[in-house]
């Protein structure tokens, strides 16, 4: 990234503040994080952070029910909100003109929510079709980033689905929300970034005069969601009634980036050496040497790189014909991991993978929303929002020998092995 | 799990906490209100005017059109080329696809590893897609690196050789691919829309079948290359941080031995939708319906288009939306509800859709009509259009702030004949609309008597429910 100027400050009541000018764009965006996912949420009440992120959307003290929506919408903005591992964000883009009524939407809902059973019974609602729509209604819903963790993770946290049961979901109840709210909408459990054409002085006033009286509340402490790595292969074979192909994934345990953000870099290069491209070794030898897989991808980062704390799933994943076997995809796999294990990428094989990174990142911050989500989660997950600033230069200086041993530690470890079985005969063209 | 938060208000209500919550925290209605009550909202500050760059424009001596765009912000370059693609015979579809498939597999100089290392070089990527109406190679790199990328980009335009073996494993791929894409019930919705409002024309082959791809052979796609992969009538789009003069003469340089005699194939006019009832597609075991509506609508050129984009803002365009918030924000029946503008040759239409769980299709789709009938009767209120026209020139301003934004816009107005001053004059047309115009526009093309379509569901469950609605045919 080109030079980036960072701003931070912490009001009284502990939110965190990150404001990122840039006098190149007509549009500014604001962006709240809070260090909570769906890691974080009670055991019987699968999937409740993301539904209680639906409920943020649904009124506040100054505002009905839809004026949310409105008020952003009929400014000229766009917003949107999700929910991750460890952190759930709401943020919205608009034209410049809009920033203080963007901190005032934001404000409004972190300082008093209205939270109401009607809204409540609503959002369930919506949500189950979320989910009928990404998960239960099509090929491959929830692969991996459902179907995985149970196979490579032990505990409640790293292991269950973010989306929710249903029949959980439909328990969920309105102290439920309260309590969730009261724990972790702290202030002093969120962070807000403002990002695109402003002042910063301007900004920091404003951010003070609208979030500066949520009365402070205590931070809840976070909990350490480390298990141990495994030993052994661990498989585990799901039905699919809508695929018409087999499909599998591997789960492999990524080193902390907090503690070891080299290793982790060293482990997404391995992914794109891996899968990123028609150059890349698995693309070369199992799509179009061997013929074994339809398609195959890797990627660091269960949701994303660089998105979640430890620990976090480096995942390989790939469709293949039925008349292939599975055990066949997972040797060839294992082979050219061996290979990568023992000599190391070449330096020019190295040197075109990181080139693309750094294309993509460029291409990222040409957008105020993507800019901004990428500071705002490096700040609140890992305290340093320098991390997407350096990224690229970081990138830039892994080396082979790095490449390789993040290969060599996946060859070492054991691993989750998910293989997704087509129930019936393929549906219909009808 | 544990959490350690106290609660300092010193109430608390008792209740269902969850196991392990930490039970001391407020109610709900104690969160929802503070004692300085309710707050105004802020105004807005005033507005900052964008200049939109100019755009130069150059035919090559080939009939080639290129426009290109100095927009910096980052050191990177866009690029678009758009190929008018069309064809009548039967297997046009499976040969065009499998073309896609493989342009990038080798040229007489380059296999398809050398392709890929070169760009990656230069930090860049190339991807080719097709449908009934043009094939498009879209990509960006390295803003340095133009010229490399131009010179790929000229070598598997001139040269590409379709080794037969990479044909072979890419057709076996991509019948694999068809197989996956015809199994998402967007895909099956999709089909049965196409096919319900414009028959069998051409423009609704966007997939081909498994068996027609396993027909196709590498000398028909060098066959269809030669005839049809054409630079006249065809639109090269460059955006990014590059000199605009400098990069013509790149283009001149790596795209001039691009000739052909003959022009690129313009997709005719689908027919004129009639309204009819709707198609009830069979899915069996599926657990939510896809509804799809489709009208007449206008193309851009048309003096009524920004009222017609207003109207359709206020019905389903976006989130605050009287389709949205009814079906959705206050009856739960769907995830999403959408309605929008799609351009077609010579003309444009109208498509409304939405995913609901079997038990409320029959309900959805009521409600769905009663929206359409409302807009007629009931037109959109100064604030609604107020709202809509805030959001078209404040997503327009948004859409465009990256240089992908720009070059995608650019290069599918510089296909319907439109430039960047149709760009820069739509925000004052969008201000100038009237509610009386908004209202005049949503009886004509929003009537519920205008509109054709399909439901795809598991009919066993859904088809008594929507067939007692009336305006329903199928299983």
């Amino acid at each position: 990234m080109p030079a980036v100027e960072l701003h931070r400050t912490t009001l009284a009541n502990g939110l965190r503040v990150l404001v990122v000018p840039d006098p190149a764009t007509p549009v500014v965006g604001v962006a709240l994080h809070v260090d909570v996912g769906f890691r974080s949420e009670p055991e019987g009440r699968t999937g409740f952070a993301h539904l209680f992120e639906h409920l943020m959307f649904q009124g506040s003290e100054s505002l009905e029910k839809l004026a949310h929506f409105r008020h952003v919408q009929g400014s000229g903005g766009v917003f949107n909100g999700s929910t991750h591992q460890d952190y759930t964000d709401y943020f919205e883009v608009l034209p410049a003109a809009a920033l203080e009524r963007a901190l005032f939407l934001e404000a409004d809902r972190l300082r008093a929510p209205k939270l109401t059973e009607e809204n409540l019974r609503n959002q369930v609602d919506v949500v189950k079709e979320e989910i009928r729509l990404n998960v239960l209604n099509r090929p491959y819903g929830g692969f991996p980033w459902i179907l995985l963790p149970p196979v490579l993770y032990d505990t409640f946290p790293n292991a269950h689905n973010g989306y929710g049961d249903f029949s959980e979901l439909e328990q969920a109840s309105l102290d439920d929300a309260a309590a969730f709210f009261d724990t972790f909408y702290s202030p002093a459990n969120a962070q807000v970034t403002v990002a695109g054409y402003l002042d910063v002085d301007e900004t920091l006033r404003l951010v003070e005069k609208h979030f500066g009286d949520i009365p402070a509340r205590p931070a809840p402490v976070r909990p350490s969601f480390a298990e141990p790595l495994p030993s052994a292969d661990r498989r585990q074979a799901v039905t699919d009634a809508h695929a018409p192909l087999p499909a599998l994934a591997l789960g492999y345990r990524l080193p902390d980036p907090a503690a070891d953000l080299d290793g982790y870099l060293g482990h997404a290069l391995l992914a794109s050496v891996l899968a990123d491209g028609e150059a890349a070794r698995l693309q070369r030898r199992l799509v179009h040497a061997d013929g074994l897989v339809t398609d195959i991808s890797a990627s660091a980062g269960l949701m994303g790189p660089l998105d979640a704390r430890d620990p976090d799933t480096f995942t390989i994943t790939a469709v293949h014909p039925a008349a292939v076997a599975p055990d066949r995809v997972l040797a060839a796999v294992d082979e050219e991991l061996d290979k990568l294990a023992a000599a190391g990428p070449s330096a020019d094989e190295l040197a075109r993978q990181v080139a693309r990174w750094s294309a993509g990142l460029h291409q990222e911050n040409d957008r105020v929303m993507y800019r901004m989500l990428g500071l705002g989660a490096r700040e609140l997950l890992y305290g340093r929002a320098e991390i997407a600033v350096e990224l690229a230069d970081r990138l830039a200086a892994v080396t082979p020998e790095q490449v390789r041993a993040a290969a060599e530690s996946l060859r070492s470890s054991g691993r989750g092995v998910l293989l997704v079985e087509p129930t019936a005969a393929q549906e219909g063209n009808e | 799990m544990t959490t350690a938060s106290q609660d300092t208000s010193g109430q608390h209500t008792p209740g269902n906490a969850v196991p392990g919550e930490n039970p001391r925290h407020r109610s709900a209605e104690e969160i929802g209100r503070t004692e300085a009550g309710p707050r105004p909202l802020p105004p807005l500050g005033l507005t900052r005017a964008v200049p939109l760059p100019d755009v130069e424009e150059h035919t090559l001596d080939s009939g080639l059109r290129v426009l290109v765009a100095h927009r910096p912000g980052v050191p990177m370059v866009e690029l678009r080329l758009r190929v008018p693609f069309a064809g009548d015979e039967p297997e046009h579809s499976a040969v065009s696809e499998l073309l896609s498939s493989t342009l990038l597999t080798g040229t007489t100089s380059r296999d398809r590893v050398g392709i890929d290392d070169e760009m990656a070089a230069v930090g860049a990527d190339l991807g080719v897609s097709v449908d009934p109406e043009r094939l498009q190679i879209g990509g960006h790199g390295l803003a340095e690196g133009l010229p490399d990328l131009l010179s790929v980009l000229a070598d598997v335009i001139t040269s590409a050789t379709y080794p037969d073996a990479e044909v072979a494993r890419e057709r076996d791929r991509l019948i694999e691919r068809i197989s996956v894409a015809r199994s998402q019930p967007r895909t099956i919705a999709r089909e049965a829309l196409q096919r319900k409002r414009f028959g069998d024309h051409p423009i609704t082959r966007e997939m081909p079948t498994g068996d027609d791809v396993a027909a196709v052979t590498a000398d028909q796609i060098r066959a269809l290359h030669a005839a049809a992969l054409v630079p006249r009538g065809s639109i090269l789009t460059l955006v990014g941080d590059i000199d605009t003069a400098a990069a013509i003469a790149q283009v001149e340089k790596a795209l001039g031995g691009w000739t052909s005699d003959v022009a690129a194939r313009e997709l005719s006019p689908p027919p004129a939708i009639s309204p009819g009832d709707l198609q009830l597609v069979h899915r069996p075991g599926s657990v939510q319906s896809q509804l799809r509506l489709s009208a007449p609508a206008l193309r851009r050129h048309d003096p009524r288009y920004a009222a017609l984009q207003l109207a359709n803002l206020v019905f389903g365009g976006y989130f605050s939306s009287r389709l949205m918030e009814n079906i959705r924000e206050d009856k739960g029946y769907t995830y999403g509800a959408h309605s929008g503008v799609e351009f077609v040759p010579g003309g444009a239409v109208l498509g409304v859709e939405t995913d609901v769980a079997s038990d409320v299709t029959a309900a959805a789709l009521l409600e769905t009509r009663y929206e359409l009938g409302r807009l007629t009767a009931v037109p959109p209120t100064e604030a609604e259009v107020e709202a809509a026209r805030s959001y078209a020139v404040g997503s327009l301003l948004i859409s465009l702030d990256s240089q992908g934004g720009l070059a995608s816009s650019l290069s599918a107005l510089a296909a319907d004949g439109l430039g960047i001053d149709w760009l820069r004059a739509h925000p004052a047309r969008l201000e100038a609309v009237t509610t009386e115009q908004v209202a005049e526009v949503a009886l004509e093309f929003f009537a519920p008597s205008a509109f054709t379509g399909v439901v795809v569901g598991d009919a066993d469950v859904i088809g008594a429910g929507a067939r007692a609605l009336g305006g329903i045919t199928g299983p």
